[in-house]
């Protein structure tokens, strides 16, 4: 089973995720910002990685920069998933390298759209 | 709603579009119905339907079969489809054309996603030596006014669309978002009643109509493929929904739903 890492320092956003991510059958881990999130991915590197932008310690981008300089830290897909829907912000995200990008709020369709865009499958 | 109601909205349907309307489906009536009628200032769907046969005007009654003939619109829908006609089927037929234009016609093509899908992917990754013209055509004027505004909410533009796509050819207006009128530009539209003859709209190379067959009645289902394979070009191809059956004369392409037209038996035939 795929694990995807939910990545949000909302509770209420982290379980709506969860449910909507263990439906389309992923096994999900959670973090409530970047630097609980990148601790967790030097332990197990998980598949797919969901990530709010703004967080306290540490947001989303600067999040993904670290992750991407780790052993392993090129494989997992990252889709960033927040309120941020300004599309220079956006494409400031994928240039920043996330594979695919949510505005909330989603539902389950748009998530597994989302995903299999970023050509993750669980 | 009353089931005299039901039926009588199911009679127009199938008279009007070839729609087949179940009339014992009380809640998706009421639920497509219910809308229309808030909009056009009836106090109920009783009302609505009263006022339509009272008035008979063809405005109202198109409204009312226009509710019932909405589908789900997403962008990108089947992106194996996609794939291959931009890798296959477009190339293959710019070397067939040889530099004259290649004809596709997105039939049914509702809010406009389907259609503006291949029109981004052509934009993104044109095929070498191919002129492209893209045709679309729907029933509803509602959605043909919505397709050609090309304006989407955020809910709309994240049902199938990449990110990257997005962000290439889309502007934010506000909390909606609008297609780059280069992507729009790139687009015919007519309004187009399956069921009429459709061979005063010439042949085209690639004709694609999903989402609207499986909806209609036999007879109506039999008339309008029979206007669809009579639109597709002699060795063209047809994009008809996964389910469907290959049509006599064509030859299945690896993807469910699209076919060849085979010239040979079409010539024949």
């Amino acid at each position: 089973m795929k694990t995807c890492l939910v990545v949000d320092d909302s509770r209420v956003i982290r379980k709506v995720a969860r449910r909507i991510l263990e439906e389309l059958g992923f096994e999900v881990a959670e973090a409530s910002d970047g630097a609980e999130a990148l601790a967790w991915c030097r332990v197990v590197m998980p598949e797919a990685v969901l990530v709010d932008w703004q967080m306290p310690v540490m947001g989303g981008l600067d999040f993904l920069r670290r992750l991407r300089l780790e052993p392993g830290g090129q494989t997992p897909k990252v889709v960033f998933c927040s309120v941020e829907n300004d599309l220079d912000r956006i494409r400031e995200a994928l240039d920043g390298g996330a594979d695919e990008y949510i505005m909330k709020p989603f539902d389950g369709e748009i998530m597994a759209y989302k995903l299999a865009a970023a050509g993750v499958a669980a | 709603m009353t089931p005299g109601e039901r039926a009588f909205v199911a009679w127009l349907c199938e008279q009007r579009a070839g729609l087949a309307v179940d009339a014992d489906k009380a809640y998706l009536l009421e639920s497509r119905l219910a809308p229309l009628a808030r909009r056009e200032g009836f106090g109920s769907v009783g009302e609505l339907l009263q006022a339509l046969r009272d008035r008979e005007e063809e405005q109202l009654v198109w409204s009312v079969v226009e509710a019932m003939a909405q589908r789900d619109a997403i962008f990108l829908r089947d992106p194996p489809v996609f794939a291959l006609l931009r890798d296959q089927v477009l190339p293959r037929l710019a070397r067939q054309r040889e530099g004259e234009a290649i004809r596709v016609w997105c039939a049914a093509a509702g809010s406009g996603q389907e259609v503006y899908s291949l029109a981004m992917m052509l934009a993104d990754a044109p095929i070498a030596g191919a002129r492209v013209e893209l045709f679309a055509s729907e029933l509803a004027e509602r959605q043909l006014e919505k397709a050609q505004s090309g304006l989407y909410t955020q809910f709309e533009v994240q049902r199938g669309l990449p990110a990257r796509m997005l962000v290439r050819h889309f502007e934010k207006t506000d909390e909606a978002f609008t297609l780059s009128a280069r992507i729009r530009q790139m687009v015919r539209w007519r309004r187009v009643n399956l069921i009429d003859d459709l061979s005063r709209l010439g042949q085209f190379d690639v004709v694609v109509c999903r989402q609207v067959l499986p909806a209609m009645t036999p007879d109506a289902r039999s008339r309008a493929l029979a206007g669809l394979t009579g639109a597709t070009a002699s060795g063209g191809c047809l994009v008809l929904d996964a389910g469907c059956e290959t049509p006599a004369g064509y030859r299945p392409l690896g993807v469910a739903g699209v076919f060849a037209a085979e010239a040979e038996a079409r010539a024949a035939a």
